[in-house]
């Protein structure tokens, strides 16, 4: 799996993304910068990493869909290509259109730093392939703008098209507005492109690949796209 | 040409802030304060001197990038 990581200024977690990426599938990424206007030859996957891109100006994600990367990475992902976008990341993805729907400001208007439980509900796509529909992990979440919104309309498509792939739930697999810290609306903690090739997240499955850091429950997102690109 | 855009929440989307900001209110003593909402407020100095020609050039630019459509709304005028 040929993996690139796209640096913006204020992102801080394309190391933690780099170690699991390399860890399952043995190659290191690339690092770009945002203002690099082409991606290397032959890539499988492009990563939106999590952090605060420029200062979270005006809005989380709004200045860097307009940097000179994203042409690329719209291009990329027209082509097929495979896109993930984590925590900020989703927001870039959400801001440039490349996902529908927006992140607001957390409901309680707290920043979330602390572990939640997610329940895959997208079975068979790139990054969930090694897990099952219902199965439940836990993953660290640190954002303050993770509360999903879309119109009822775009959720009922999104629904309909099991391009939800990750809902906020208690430990057990319960989906509960108690296990929804940040108020997303119907739980969503990740939604997929209309192709199933584009993943936004909020939650750091990527600081869950290693147990010297207590757990590896995030693990298997990263090697489901190392099994599933190293055949592309 | 100095144009002012104002961006609000869209109705029935979610405004902590705004909520937050009536509680507050309401602590202070403040009574009869019904919904709050809190949006922002960009001024722009443009170089057109049309009036309307500047306001579609402005509304252009809340379009695609002062206001997300997906959750907020927009207005402009001649500040």
């Amino acid at each position: 799996m040929n993996a690139a990581i796209v640096l913006f200024p204020g992102i801080n977690r394309e190391r933690d993304m780099a170690l699991a990426l390399e860890r399952a599938s043995g190659r290191r990424p690339a690092m770009l910068w945002h203002r690099d206007t082409a991606l290397p030859e032959g890539l499988d996957l492009v990563v939106l990493p999590g952090g605060f891109s420029y200062g979270d100006y005006l809005r989380c994600g709004a200045m860097a869909a307009q940097s000179p990367i994203l042409g690329a990475v719209r291009e990329f992902a027209a082509r097929g290509g495979h896109v993930l976008g984590v925590c900020n990341g989703f927001q870039i993805l959400c801001e440039a259109g490349l996902l529908p729907g927006a992140l607001l400001r957390n409901a309680t208007l707290r920043f979330l730093s602390m572990d939640c439980h997610l329940r895959v509900e997208a079975e068979g796509t790139a990054f969930t392939r090694l897990w099952k529909r219902g199965d439940v992990f836990r993953a660290p979440m640190a954002h303050g703008d993770g509360n999903y919104f879309a119109d009822a309309d775009t959720l009922d498509r999104l629904e309909g098209e099991n391009r939800v792939a990750f809902r906020y739930c208690t430990p057990e697999g319960a989906v509960t507005p108690e296990a929804c810290l940040n108020g997303a609306i119907r739980n969503i903690a990740g939604v997929l492109s209309e192709n199933r090739r584009v993943l936004g997240l909020m939650p750091h499955p990527e600081n869950h690949v290693d147990p010297l850091l207590g757990s590896e429950e995030g693990m298997p997102l990263f090697r489901s796209l190392a099994e599933t690109l190293v055949a592309a | 040409m100095k144009l002012r855009v104002t961006v609000m929440p869209k109705n029935g989307v979610l405004d902590p802030q705004g909520k937050a900001i009536g509680h507050a209110l309401g602590t202070l003593g403040f009574a009869g304060v019904g919904e709050v909402r809190a949006g922002k407020v960009i001024e722009l100095e443009l170089a057109e001197t049309d009036p309307e020609a500047a306001k579609r050039q402005a509304g252009e630019m809340a379009r695609r990038l002062l206001a997300n459509m997906v959750i907020e709304s927009f207005s402009v005028e001649l500040a």
